[in-house]
Order: structure tokens, then C-alpha cells, then sequence
């Protein structure tokens, strides 16, 4: 015993550099976990390519969206959904992982508490780039063209993963603060399904009645899908709601990661 | 430092339910502790305390003198916890995980997987260290949890009731790992609801209940505490139990006689060892059939009963009469 007792370091903080290690342990877990479970990634496709049939051919026909073509209206929205609903995965990872046990034995470990939520946040942000990527490629082939330069379209994404990575985090405070994997799946649906749906996702704002359209406007979902789509088919400025949307992004971080890291110290 | 783990007046309220109402305990370093109690008791609460998942509401703990709730880093330094669930990940191999959790204790690459290796082979698990957890039975999980929580070599380890429902086969290898661990100087601390377990493992026993220990000391001690020697009853016709305890009322200076519902078994602390044949004259005079009378030293199980008002689990679970009845 007094061999490993002398063994233990005695610093009472875990410093930035563990805290970097940790996270990636807790990253190459969760992608590993993903690759094994090529199912699960498929899954993720499944709602948003039934929205993008359902709206491209079934909706489609009947709404007037302005200066382009509806499906290159349509699917920035569709990018954007698929990137919060890739975002929904991180806080019911975490119930599963509460439900397992595995929480319990992370938590008392000498790690980082914080590195959990870092590297699953980070693995799930990887996982969204394949998503996005496979996503595209669905987009041209039901007839998506990006008209604006290829830097354009690259900042686009970027712009993409990133609300994708601010939403893992609310995602995972959600799912921290119900607990249970049946709960978080439901409760996920109740914050995502208003946001995605009241916004210029999938239909201008401008048919929707008043409280609602003013919610649709500042609304982080349609910001972003209005900067997607002035930076990949144009007819629109992408600066106002690019700069909106990394207002409302920052402000999210810095809100909800210390929330989640909060609701993880005492799960 | 002598004692690995102290707890002083612990509580834990969570909303009305009181878990812990004031518990003390000290375990010597390098000893087996065994907690003893039925479910709710307040084991699991104690043990997350201690294992820093949980912040007590009142009292204080400290494990090799680190309190866990100023210094909870220093705490889970020097622990390893496994609990009743197998707290693995089903979709890596067993290789995978322990040596990310020996990659999380900060060893460099080379010296996790080297002992990762250690600890498989030494759990068992080597042949089927590169399958998934998903395919192996539920003994190797709780061998597999068992090994990550050692993994970086704690100097107490928490095993929350590490062999709740294991098979008999299982449940004997745990309990050779725990033989090991007190070989090796390692300060165990563990819960169960199984006397004959806690008789066999630890070398000192703390019976919980209602939040509290009710009573602590090795199981002889807590034997000798009963004082008097056990009588037991069995009849030849288990319906006929009842009216047996009740003509047993008041044998040999003997306080109440206890009915164990689960196996009709008839049970009585007696100062006298002729009661047995009072015992016979009685249940005679009254007609009632018995199938075997027989003294014995008490055993864990009368301990928990004078303790409790009610006897521990029983390993193998029998349905009882009420529900054969029913």
C-alpha cells in the first residue's frame, strides 16, 4: 500500500494537459463505440432522408420559395436539421452511459470530470461531419447546386458543425438533467421539433402569422440555415445572419457548457 | 496512518427519505470490511460517498485521511470502485476496456496495455480479451468491472454488492480475488446482503440498518453478542408452523420464537440447553409432527435477527409461505 500511496500525486487540480488527454480517451472511446455500431450511424439518416423525399417531392411542388429553386431551398434547412438531430445523439449517449453504470466509474476516477463531456461532445462533432458530408452528396442527387465559390460552401460547413457542436452541449445537459434514455428521446423531440420547424428550415417566414414569425426570425436554426443558404446558393446576405448566428452560438457555449459540466459533477 | 477508511456521523437525506441517520465506521488499512444489511439499508449510499459520486447531507468521511467532500481528486486517487452493475462498455472488447481506463489513471500507452494484460490474465480474462463485451456471460462482466477498478492498483477498493446475482461458480472467483486483494495489504471495502459472504470474506462485519451500524465486530464477536445458544425447529408438515411457535412461547427463558416464513424454520434464542427436550414435550402434547430439533452456536443470521427484528436475504431465493398460500 505505501508503495502506491507514494506513487499518487498530490496536486489538488487536474491540469490542462490531463484535462486534454482525458478528453481524448473519452473521444477514441465514444468513435470506436460508433464503429462498431454501424447501425446506429445509418439510423441517423433514416428522418432526414424521408424529409428530404417528403419535401422535395411531395411539399415541394406547392411552396414558392424565393430566387431559387425549392430544393436548393430546401436543403441547407435540411443540413441544418440533420445537424441537430446528430447534436440529439450526445445527450442520450450520456443516459445510456448513466443507465450502464459507466457515469458512476468515470466519476470516480482522478480524471478531468469535464474531459466526459469534451471528448463526447468532440466525437459526436466528428460523427456529424461524416452525417453532413453523406448528407450533401443525398442533396445532389435530388438536384442540389450550390452556386457560390467552393470557400463559400467550406464556410457554410464550418458554420454547420459548429451549431452542431453548441447543440451537443445543450443536448447533453438535457439528457443529464432527465436521466433516463426513453425521457431524453421524447424530451429531445419537444425542444428540437419547434425550432427546426418554426424557422426558414423548410418554408419562408414571411406566410407565418405574427408571434410566430418573429419567433422564426431570431430563432438560431433559421439564422444559421439563412447564412447556409446565402453562402452556398447566393440571392441573399450571408454576413447578417452569419454574424447572428455565432452571437447566438458564443452566447450558447458559454451558457450551457458550464451548465452540462455542472449537471455531470452531481449525476 | 492507521485507519483506511473513517466515517463520523454520516448523513444523507434525499427529499424525505433518510438513507444514512448518523453512521460510524472506521476499517483498519489492510483489512476486509463487509457491510451487512438488506436492500435500502443504506449501503449503496455510503459507498458512493465514499466514492465521491455523492455529497453527504451531514457528518463527514475520509478515506487514508483525505476528507470527500474538500479533497475529492485526492480520494479518487487512491480508490477503485465496482459496483452490482457491470459498469463496461458492451461494444469494446474487454482489452479495450481496461486499458482505456489505465490510459485515464494516466499511464503512458505502453504501461496500460502491459497491465491491462496483467490484470485480464490475472481475472481470467485473457482468451477473451479481444471479444466483445457483448458476448461475454455475466460472471466475466462483473470480473471485467472488477478488474477495471484495479486497474491503477487503488489502496481501497469499494465493491458494492460485487456478487449480487451471480451464479454460485462466479460468486467463489469473486471471493478468491478479495482473498487476494487482502493478501496483497489492499484495504476492501464491501457490501452484501449475504451473511454467510460477509462471514467468509471480511474480517470484521458492520450490520446496517435503517441508516445506521447497528452492530460491528468480527463474526465471532457478533456471534457471542447473541450470547445464547440457538434452538431450531422444523416440522414434519410446514402448514402446521404456526401453531408450533405459538406452544413454543416463552421456552426456557427464550424471547420470542421466530418463525422464518421462508422455510419453516422455527428459531429461539434459548439460555438452557435442556429446552430441547421441553421443546418435544410440547410440540408433542399438541400432536404437531416435527422433523428435526437441533442446538447450534449462532450463527450470522441469528445475529441479524436479534439485531434487526428480521432475518438477512437468503442467497437462493425460496417462495415463502405467504406466496405458497397465495
Amino acid at each position: 500500500m505505501s508503495a502506491s500511496a507514494q506513487a499518487i500525486p498530490s496536486r489538488g487540480r487536474v491540469t490542462l494537459a490531463e484535462t486534454a488527454a482525458d478528453s481524448r480517451v473519452m473521444a477514441t472511446r465514444q468513435l470506436r463505440k460508433v464503429l462498431r455500431r454501424p447501425m446506429y450511424v445509418v439510423y441517423l439518416f433514416v428522418q432526414p432522408v424521408i424529409f428530404v423525399l417528403l419535401f422535395r417531392y411531395v411539399f415541394g411542388g406547392a411552396i414558392k420559395a424565393p430566387h431559387v429553386s425549392y430544393v436548393n431551398y430546401l436543403m441547407p434547412g435540411i443540413i441544418v436539421m440533420t445537424a441537430i438531430f446528430g447534436a440529439l445523439t450526445t445527450g442520450l449517449g450520456l443516459t445510456e452511459d448513466l443507465k450502464a453504470g459507466v457515469v458512476d466509474r468515470f466519476r470516480s476516477l482522478p480524471i478531468a470530470r469535464s474531459a466526459v463531456l469534451i471528448g463526447r461532445t468532440a466525437a459526436d462533432l466528428t460523427v456529424n461531419v461524416i452525417s453532413l458530408i453523406v448528407m450533401l452528396l443525398i442533396g445532389f442527387a435530388v438536384g442540389f447546386r450550390p452556386s457560390q465559390p467552393v470557400y463559400q460552401v467550406a464556410l457554410a460547413f464550418a458554420l454547420v458543425l459548429a451549431f452542431a457542436y453548441v447543440f451537443s452541449w445543450i443536448s447533453a445537459y438535457v439528457g443529464l438533467a432527465v436521466r433516463d434514455p426513453e425521457t431524453a428521446q421524447s424530451v429531445g423531440f419537444i425542444w428540437v421539433f419547434p425550432l427546426v420547424f418554426a424557422s426558414s428550415a423548410f418554408v419562408p417566414t414571411s406566410s407565418m402569422p405574427g408571434v410566430l414569425h418573429t419567433f422564426a426570425d431570431v430563432n438560431p436554426v433559421s439564422l444559421t440555415v439563412n447564412a447556409t443558404r446565402a453562402l452556398t446558393v447566393g440571392h441573399a446576405h450571408a454576413l447578417g445572419p452569419g454574424l447572428a448566428t455565432l452571437a447566438w452560438l458564443g452566447g450558447l457555449l458559454m451558457v450551457f457548457v458550464p451548465l452540462a459540466v455542472r449537471k455531470f459533477r452531481r449525476a | 496512518m492507521s485507519d483506511a477508511v473513517e466515517v463520523h456521523g454520516l448523513g444523507k437525506r434525499v427529499g424525505e427519505v433518510v438513507a444514512l441517520a448518523g453512521l460510524d465506521l472506521t476499517v483498519p488499512a489492510g483489512t476486509v470490511f463487509g457491510l451487512l444489511g438488506p436492500n435500502g439499508a443504506g449501503k449503496t449510499t455510503l459507498v458512493r460517498i465514499l466514492a465521491t459520486l455523492l455529497e453527504p447531507s451531514s457528518g463527514r468521511a475520509a478515506v487514508l485521511g483525505h476528507d470527500v467532500v474538500r479533497e475529492p481528486l485526492a480520494v479518487r486517487r487512491r480508490i477503485g470502485l465496482a459496483g452490482q452493475f457491470a459498469a463496461v462498455d458492451e461494444e469494446l472488447t474487454g482489452r479495450e476496456n481496461v486499458e482505456m481506463i489505465a490510459r485515464l489513471y494516466r499511464l503512458p500507452v505502453g504501461d496500460a496495455r502491459r497491465r491491462a494484460a496483467d490484470v485480464l490474465e490475472r481475472f481470467e480474462l485473457l482468451e477473451a480479451a479481444d471479444r466483445r463485451v457483448s458476448t461475454y456471460s455475466g460472471g466475466m462482466r462483473r470480473r471485467l468491472d472488477l478488474a477495471a477498478g484495479l486497474i491503477g492498483r487503488p489502496p481501497v477498493v469499494l465493491l458494492d454488492e460485487p456478487t449480487a446475482g451471480l451464479d454460485p461458480r462466479s460468486r467463489q472467483e469473486l471471493w478468491w480475488i478479495v482473498d487476494e486483494l487482502r493478501r496483497d495489504g489492499t484495504t476492501v471495502l464491501l457490501t452484501t446482503q449475504y451473511l454467510e459472504e460477509a462471514d467468509r470474506l471480511a474480517q470484521r462485519i458492520g450490520v446496517v440498518h435503517h441508516g445506521r451500524i447497528a452492530a460491528h465486530g468480527t463474526a465471532a464477536e457478533l456471534k457471542a453478542a447473541v450470547g445464547a445458544t440457538i434452538l431450531s425447529v422444523r416440522l414434519a408438515d410446514r402448514a402446521t408452523a404456526r401453531d408450533a411457535a405459538a406452544a413454543l412461547v416463552g421456552l426456557g427463558g427464550a424471547e420470542q420464537p421466530h418463525l422464518d416464513a421462508a422455510d419453516g424454520e422455527i428459531r429461539l434464542a434459548v439460555e438452557d440447553p435442556g429446552a430441547s427436550a421441553e421443546a418435544v414435550r410440547r410440540l408433542d402434547a399438541r400432536r404437531l409432527e416435527i422433523a428435526s430439533v437441533e442446538l447450534h452456536q449462532p450463527t450470522l443470521d441469528d445475529v441479524f435477527l436479534a439485531l434487526t427484528g428480521h432475518p438477512a436475504e437468503k442467497q437462493p431465493t425460496e417462495p415463502t409461505l405467504e406466496q405458497e398460500a397465495a
